[in-house]
């Protein structure tokens, strides 16, 4: 895959004369040695060379395969549009969704997209309050994928609930109706979980943003970008009291969104498991959801940050290390995963409940033995390819992986949705569920809603946290003082030096 | 300024001077971490206030260099996450657990009666507390954080300065305002000249 130039001329060539300096791949440079720190940034870049390679893109000229990417981008949406635009005009009746099957594409759509969400806060927020410094190369995008996957999310139960212009009876505001949302129903839980989790990840999205938007403020030179930046960025100046509060701000949001997003899939998962329904009556669904939901999302991750850090010349940033990283979370969320899927048969050979066993045998041995067994192969074989050092050696063969696990994880929520409800308690009420071609336009339309965000971010907005990076560069730290992590001023900080306004 | 050695004929032939007007504040324009947190500690010993160092990164010590407090940001967020809970915990008992009698039936909830379990369990409604809870204390931090911090600020003098820009990128700046009862145009000069920056300017108002 050849690397595309992002034409800002300056930046380009100072990288050329400075990657010399490495020796071998990066797979070389970056040992697998636990006694050894790796540097997260490859390349002899400097705070200079950072800037520019980020804010170039962001403000540089764009890429001709931007274009081609976009094009197809907004094939796709437009193929949403249009089947949005004939559900609506038409009715819900256009899908596949039939009495017995009445989940079909709409739920395993939302989770399918909700699920995809959870990496870019597990980097963001989790891997933060861990201090896997490594997290700081692909955090931003992958936050940005997250809020894009919950707007591609937020789409499907907006139609599934049936008339979607009164979609705003969800919410719990006075009315002249008389009539308040079910407090202790799971799908107003969801509401709650899913507004609040899009809301708190664009906050900490933009929050961490803020001075990267400065940066590009400062260094754009178009009067419209500066103006652009110059609002965005709310007059950001670098200022160390600023940082000061920023860095609690976002350590506070990190640990806020940490029991969020492990109480989003949770709450998803609810839906499943307070119904009746054989297969959806466990209680092992939560932390299931959420370890899926985790794998799934590392895989798109991988699926975006591959080409792009390709295509935008980031490999010094988004390392070889990264995406190895990456792909070992998603091999242990994939493990996690296999073995709930295991013990999901014993819990129902267990339980001697006839219903849930006949679900159980159903799956595997039924009329959609396909849809179980694409699933096994994609989510609990294919990742188990990560174990050994030559895959992940090569970034590719990683992206493989990742696409099988994106398409595995789909099925999974197939296999949930239809095999539990098309055949359950009363044969007679027995039924198959066929899409239709609303069905496919409509899931293949949410990849096209993606993909145009998604490309959008990428071409306007720091696409790497640019103040994040420089701070696990050498040149963030002074030789003469250790690094710790707090803001407390040390004991020896005389009284009076202790400045500042009675608020600080 | 009404300290006369503050006029602007006053300043040294070594200080570029951005603008005509009062003077606003002196930069002194570090290039590493190292010095920045040297020099800061200088400033901050000549009892400096109104001042800051201006980084594109935050620097781990720079409160102990500065002398900064912490911040009072976390009671900000402890507070709004009690009031989300408190609310979210109200909204559910008034939506489904209690009727007010007297109240326009537009506001008015009622008791909800779901196979004959308790009219009010707090228990059931814990996501909900929880999900407002979070998104209060969330939305709470994000303002908290820009009130203190005094933005949004559209317009800022400093930036006149070419210099000064690269504060979000690859340079760290101490700035020194006048209107600091200790500033003095020479005075602060040859304190930051001492400091070994690699430039001083003066950005006037």
């Amino acid at each position: 895959m050849s690397s595309i130039s992002i034409a800002n001329g300056s930046h380009d060539s100072t990288i050329e004369h400075r990657a010399p300096a490495a020796q071998g791949t990066q797979w070389d440079q970056q040992l697998n040695d636990p006694r050894h720190r790796v540097p997260l940034v490859l390349g002899n870049h400097d705070f200079t060379t950072v800037t520019d390679l980020v804010a170039g893109i962001a403000l540089g000229r764009t890429p001709r395969m931007w274009y081609v990417a976009m094009s197809i981008s907004l094939t796709l949406l437009s193929l949403l549009l249009v089947t949005v635009g004939y559900l609506l005009v038409t009715g819900v009746g256009v899908w596949g969704n039939n009495n017995t099957v009445s989940w079909g594409f709409p739920i395993i759509n939302f989770v399918f997209w909700v699920g995809i969400g959870h990496a870019g806060t597990l980097i963001s927020a989790i891997l933060f309050l861990l201090r896997q410094n490594w997290r700081t190369g692909i955090n931003r995008f992958a936050e940005a994928m997250t809020i894009f996957a919950v707007c591609c999310a937020a789409i499907f139960p907006g139609l599934h609930v049936g008339r979607i212009w009164l979609a705003y009876w969800l919410l719990p505001y006075p009315n002249e109706l008389a009539m308040w949302p079910q407090a202790r129903s799971p799908l107003l839980w969801d509401v709650f979980a899913v507004g609040t989790y899009a809301t708190v990840s664009l906050l900490f999205w933009y929050m961490g943003m803020i001075p990267d938007l400065a940066t590009l403020r400062d260094r754009a030179t178009r009067r419209g970008s500066q103006w652009v930046y110059g609002v965005l960025s709310l007059g950001w100046n670098g200022s160390s009291r600023h940082w000061m509060r920023f860095e609690k701000a976002y350590l506070l949001l990190a640990a806020l969104a940490t029991p969020l997003v492990l109480s989003v899939h949770s709450v998803v998962s609810f839906d499943f498991a307070t119904s009746q329904v054989p297969g959806w009556h466990t209680t092992i669904f939560p932390p299931y959801f959420v370890a899926g939901a985790v794998f799934g999302g590392f895989a798109m991750v991988l699926t975006l940050s591959i080409p792009c850090r390709e295509w935008f010349g980031l490999k010094d940033l988004i390392t070889h290390r990264h995406i190895e990283n990456m792909a070992k979370v998603m091999l242990g969320t994939g493990l996690i995963v296999s073995y709930a899927y295991s013990i999901e048969f014993f819990t129902a050979w267990y339980s001697m409940q006839s219903y849930e066993q006949f679900v159980f045998m159903n799956r595997p041995l039924g009329p959609y033995a396909w849809a179980f067994w694409t699933m096994v192969t994609c989510n609990v074989i294919a990742p188990q390819a990560i174990w050994f050092p030559a895959v992940r050696k090569r970034v590719w063969a990683i992206f493989i992986v990742a696409m099988f696990v994106n398409v595995g994880m789909w099925f999974e929520r197939f296999v949930i949705v239809v095999t539990s409800l098309h055949e359950d308690f009363l044969p007679s009420s027995w039924a198959m569920f066929n899409p239709t071609w609303v069905d496919y336009g409509m899931f293949l339309g949410s990849f096209g809603l993606f993909f145009t965000l998604f490309l959008l971010f990428c071409r306007f907005l720091p696409m790497v946290a640019i103040a994040e990076v420089k701070t696990v560069m050498p040149q963030a730290h002074a030789a003469e003082y250790p690094i710790k992590y707090d803001y407390q001023p040390s004991s020896d900080t005389p009284k009076e030096l202790q400045r500042g306004h009675w608020f600080t | 300024m009404t300290n006369s050695s503050n006029a602007i004929t006053s300043v040294p032939s070594d200080v570029a001077t951005i603008g005509m007007g009062e003077p606003y504040a002196l930069i002194a324009e570090f290039e590493t971490v190292q010095e920045v947190l040297k020099a800061a500690e200088q400033i901050r010993d000549a009892g400096y206030m109104s001042w800051d160092v201006h980084s594109p990164i935050p620097i781990h010590h720079i409160n102990h260099a500065m002398g900064l407090r912490p911040t009072i940001l976390p009671w900000i967020t402890l507070v709004h996450g009690i009031a989300g809970g408190v609310f979210g915990l109200v909204l559910t008992w008034w939506m489904n657990a209690t009727t007010v009698p007297g109240i326009s039936p537009s506001v008015q909830g009622y008791e909800f009666l779901v196979s004959g379990k308790p009219i009010y369990s707090w228990q059931a409604n814990i996501p909900i507390i929880f999900e407002t809870t979070v998104l209060f204390a969330a939305i709470g931090t994000l303002l908290g954080l820009l009130g203190l911090n005094k933005l949004p600020m559209l317009y800022n003098p400093l930036a006149r300065s070419r210099r000064f820009l690269r504060s979000t990128a690859d340079r760290f700046m101490i700035v020194i305002e006048a209107e600091d009862p200790e500033f003095d145009l020479a005075r602060t000069t040859s304190l930051l000249r001492a400091q070994h920056p690699t430039a001083i300017e003066l950005v006037t108002e």
